[in-house]
């Protein structure tokens, strides 16, 4: 029992892991360009692919250091060509825009690698268990939780001690002044847009060393992430942490007791904090109107 | 702050427009309603020799209420809900549940269904109320899909990823007055078209009411509405709660269509597909949902035919409706005059 225990928390860390990651992304770009990107299940997926086709090139190592700035690129051209063009409109379009990309990338996907599922090989060193006993946590869920806190670690640190990082805390409250500032606004969101999509590479790359790639693979971590951001407080990406980990602990953890409702518990979790706290776990007041 | 001033500013002539767009004045709306009606009567005698069927033209119908249903939310209050095939959704399974475990009668299902997804609608929608914009609809996107999983998980009675099967609609009257909606599609569409016809037309009374007028008030500049004492969230909830009920009833709708009602009726996808037909028609008419139902139905019926990658093409009807054509088709007289 204490195995079992042990072994789903171990799991819901690693669930609670990549929700952070994919929420995080998409908090960013919400934040700043008011915009909920549909497409970023898909920005995770193009992040895993690109590393099994680069992976027999630079190896893994290289892969996983080259496919998120890749992602980040691509993310870069996306939201220069298209999603740019829409900051000053109705929330609708934005929505439009995303969910449509987000059905052309996943069919690209599909086109490019096919629509099977494909694996992405690891170093022999990450796929060893630890020990004899904990046989069910290898090396490669220690890696991968560490790797969500370096960049998690990375990323606060980046908002917080850089000017960049410190523009787009000043965007997220007030985008309007940091214009009249003199602050190239249009430059700033592109920036945060690339970021958000490099951080669901990352995810990608990391999660296709656990289950593998297929087209839709991100489409499952989109709506927990939109939970999570719910949860946690719009506006406030300590929030979208905790809420991530909060959701994927609880799903994870409710797979002990009781299976089928592991994907309820997220949704009751939701309608309990739009019942009793409106505004999220941290977010602040009036982020939500 | 911007925006509220230019909404100002548009706002002492934007009701009057909005109501001429919304086909509420002159000679113009009498005919555009002959057309439209006149057209809608005739499809079984006219679709055919255009090479489609007369299913498509009902499903234009439910799919055309559904947008229409839910256009009285994003047109007509400026609220914007992706997460309305939830309750779309929630009407095929009420109607399909009814049919196949309590009663054999189609306007009992329809009821049931109705009923089922309108008051979910009505209880989530006192939670999400003080929610704008984006942040709304993210919390229309993530309530909705709670009913996906559950449909989707719950196998031994909603029949689970596979759909809700072993129903049929029933035939509606009794004795020498039956009405055989069950095996005569043909008069199974002009029955949808009556059903269509009452929505519509309690819809368009509804716009039209005080109610309706104040809707748009809120749309236009909710602060100056606020500031005129009106209830504003009370409003948004009541046509959030009304929105869901027409969309619920476009839902039993297409199970009976189809006999049949799946998860996918509930997944935000069809959520999408709705905001897309009512962009593609003119978010802020009347009549545009049912115009961009139409032209998405066909096409979707089309690409899918055609080709494996549907899933591209439409994809980049979206980008192309969003980048290059946002008004719609029935919205852009009114935005070129601007």
């Amino acid at each position: 029992m204490a195995q079992v225990i042990l072994f789903n928390v171990t799991n819901g860390l690693i669930i609670g892991a990549f929700y952070v990651l994919m929420a995080l992304g998409l908090s960013l770009i919400l934040n700043l360009s008011n915009v909920i990107n549909f497409a970023h299940g898909n920005f995770l997926a193009l992040g895993g692919y690109l590393a099994f086709t680069l992976s027999p090139v630079l190896g893994y190592w290289g892969a996983l250091l080259v496919s998120p700035v890749l992602t980040a690129l691509i993310g870069l051209v996306v939201e220069r060509l298209m999603v740019r063009r829409i900051y000053n409109r109705d929330p609708v379009y934005s929505l439009l825009l995303t969910f449509g990309l987000a059905f052309v990338m996943q069919d690209m996907a599909r086109y490019i690698w096919g629509p099977n599922g494909l694996p992405l090989g690891l170093p022999d060193a990450l796929s060893q268990p630890i020990t004899p006993d904990l046989f069910f946590i290898t090396w490669y869920r220690v890696f991968m939780v560490a790797v969500v806190i370096v960049s998690v670690v990375g990323l606060f640190t980046f908002l917080r001690y850089t000017r960049v990082g410190l523009r787009i805390r000043a965007g997220t409250f007030d985008l309007e002044t940091v214009s009249t500032l003199g602050i190239n606004v249009r430059n700033l969101r592109t920036f945060n847009f690339a970021v958000g999509c490099m951080l669901a590479g990352l995810s990608g790359v990391l999660a296709a060393g656990q289950i593998g790639l297929n087209p839709n693979m991100g489409d499952d971590l989109l709506m927990p992430s939109f939970i999570a951001i719910i949860v946690g407080g719009v506006g406030s990406l300590i929030g979208t942490l905790f809420g991530g980990l909060l959701i994927g602990m609880a799903a994870a953890l409710t797979t002990v007791v009781y299976p089928s409702a592991s994907e309820a518990v997220i949704y009751a979790i939701l309608m309990a904090v739009l019942l009793l706290r409106p505004r999220g776990l941290v977010g602040e007041e009036g982020m939500m109107s | 702050m911007t925006t509220a001033i230019v909404a100002g500013k548009e706002s002492e002539t934007a009701s009057d427009k909005a109501l001429a767009a919304a086909g509420f004045a002159g000679r113009r709306r009498i005919l555009l309603l002959v057309a439209i009606w006149a057209a809608l009567a005739t499809v079984p005698f006219w679709l055919p020799l255009l090479g489609g069927y007369t299913a498509l033209a009902g499903r234009v119908l439910v799919f055309g209420l559904a947008a229409m249903g839910l256009n009285m939310l994003l047109g007509f209050t400026g609220v914007l809900s992706f997460g309305h095939a939830a309750y779309f959704g929630l009407g095929a399974y009420g109607a399909g549940l009814t049919l196949r475990y309590l009663v054999h009668s189609t306007p009992l299902a329809m009821l049931a269904g109705t009923l089922l997804g309108g008051l979910a609608g009505t209880l989530f929608g006192l939670l999400i109320v003080r929610r704008r914009g984006v942040y709304f609809a993210m919390c229309t996107i993530a309530f909705g899909q709670l009913w996906y999983y559950l449909a989707y998980s719950w196998n031994s009675f909603t029949g689970g990823f596979d759909g809700l099967r072993d129903f049929h609609r029933e035939p509606i009257g009794w004795g020498a007055f039956t009405l055989d909606i069950e095996s005569n599609g043909t008069t199974f569409y002009f029955f949808l078209l009556a059903v269509f016809a009452i929505a519509v037309a309690l819809m368009g009374f509804l716009l039209r009411s005080p109610f309706g007028r104040t809707l748009l008030a809120i749309r236009e500049n909710e602060r100056r509405a606020r500031f005129l004492g009106v209830p504003v969230e009370q409003h948004i909830w009541l046509s959030f709660s009304i929105s869901c009920f027409f969309t619920a009833l476009a839902g039993t709708l297409y199970a009976l269509l189809n006999n049949f009602a799946d998860p996918l009726a509930l997944h935000y996808s069809l959520s999408g597909y709705f905001v897309v037909m009512t962009v593609i028609g003119g978010m802020r008419t009347f009549w545009g949902p049912l115009l961009g139902a139409a032209v998405f139905v066909v096409l979707q019926d089309y690409i899918s035919s055609m080709t494996v990658n549907w899933m591209s093409f439409i994809g980049a009807i979206f980008i192309l409706v969003v980048l290059f054509f946002p008004r719609g088709l029935l919205g852009t007289r009114r935005y070129a005059a601007k």
